[in-house]
């Protein structure tokens, strides 16, 4: 609470006893600054929304320009590591929602523990994403001057999907166009996983923090705010994971 | 104005783990019906049924982990505007691109 010039202060009708240290003087009330603070998170992740949104849409409009090339390459990701990172990530939500109740609640051993598994769960779906990666690297579909076609136009060369899909060999302009599905693939699932580490990182800060009671006598907003950033970082996933991994298994 | 009436409006909805926990889990048995539908023949009805569950999944995260079941009005309008602005750039985009040149993709 900032004391600066006392004399902007005309006689305070109460003493800083009587109202919450954390609550700002331009606010009524704990429930109008929490009411605020919470509607802000939601017009930042409007933003975000559109963010992605931007990316699905270039995605649905290049899936239908491009579709043989489209379901050859995603026949590329593996949809177990695929499954197991969606379910990794729902659980992290579930150990987050967690969190944000035992900070109600003021359960303050409670509140640490659920961070602590969110940010182990985040890393656990970094690593599995690292696998993935990794693999497209060493088969260089990674879009650049290294891309190569060759899963693509002679899909016997890739004996572990052709065995799975028996994909046709494509024409070589067609096979050029998942390029650009690989595009869209890192730059999805790379701005989903910047979110991630964005989120790692401020949980470490939130972690230290809980271990000090910040958060547990009262003031919840951060926690709170953070919970809905976590959950719509979740949400892109459950998107992400259908039309990436799932919808061109067949054809 | 009652402060006890206005307190009792704004006072904060602390959701039980109960819900937690059943919403966590309905989440995660919606992603085995999504994979496993993905194992069926549907043809174009793959697509449509891994949206239609995406699209469950994502309300049942923002109405009950982000808590906008319990909002406030200001809330739910929020984001019922955000999403219908999305939802009508996204069909205007998507309108443009399927009739600007019929039959050429």
């Amino acid at each position: 609470m900032s004391d600066s010039t006392a004399l902007a202060h005309e006689a305070p009708e109460h003493g800083h006893e009587a109202h919450p240290a954390y609550l700002r003087h331009h606010f009524e009330n704990t429930a109008q600054q929490a009411d605020a603070a919470g509607f802000a998170m939601w017009l930042f992740l409007l933003t975000e929304v559109m963010f992605f949104g931007g990316l699905f849409t270039a995605y649905l409009i290049y899936r239908n320009w491009y579709y043989p090339a489209f379901v050859e390459a995603s026949h590329q990701l593996n949809v177990v590591w695929g499954t197991l990172n969606t379910a990794v990530l729902i659980t992290s939500s579930f150990t987050m929602a967690m969190g944000v109740w035992c900070a109600e609640v003021r359960k303050q051993s409670g509140l640490v523990l659920c961070l602590v598994l969110t940010f182990i769960l985040g890393i656990g779906f970094l690593g599995i994403k690292t696998v993935e990666y990794k693999e497209k690297i060493e088969k260089h579909h990674v879009p650049g001057f290294h891309y190569s076609l060759k899963s693509f136009v002679d899909p016997q060369s890739d004996p572990e999907i052709y065995k799975e899909y028996h994909d046709k060999p494509l024409a070589l302009d067609m096979a050029r166009h998942t390029e650009v599905y690989f595009s869209l693939y890192f730059a999805m699932t790379g701005m989903h996983a910047l979110h991630m580490i964005i989120g790692i990182a401020i949980l470490v800060f939130m972690i230290f923090r809980a271990r000090a009671g910040a958060y547990t006598a009262g003031h919840v907003t951060f926690v709170e705010n953070f919970g809905l950033y976590w959950h719509f970082v979740d949400i892109v996933w459950i998107f992400l994971f259908p039309l990436l991994y799932l919808i061109s298994r067949h054809q | 104005m009652t402060d006890q009436k206005e307190m009792e409006e704004s006072q904060h909805h602390v959701v039980s783990p109960m819900i937690y926990i059943i919403v966590g889990s309905l989440l995660l048995v919606l992603t085995g019906v999504t994979v496993w539908a993905s194992f069926q023949e549907w043809g174009n009805f793959n697509a449509v049924a891994a949206l239609a569950i995406a699209v469950v999944k994502a309300m049942i995260v923002v109405l009950f982990f982000m808590h906008v079941k319990y909002s406030s009005k200001l809330t739910k309008l929020t984001v019922f505007c955000g999403l219908f602005t999305f939802l009508t750039l996204v069909g205007m985009t998507l309108s443009d691109y399927i009739s600007r040149a019929w039959g050429t993709w």
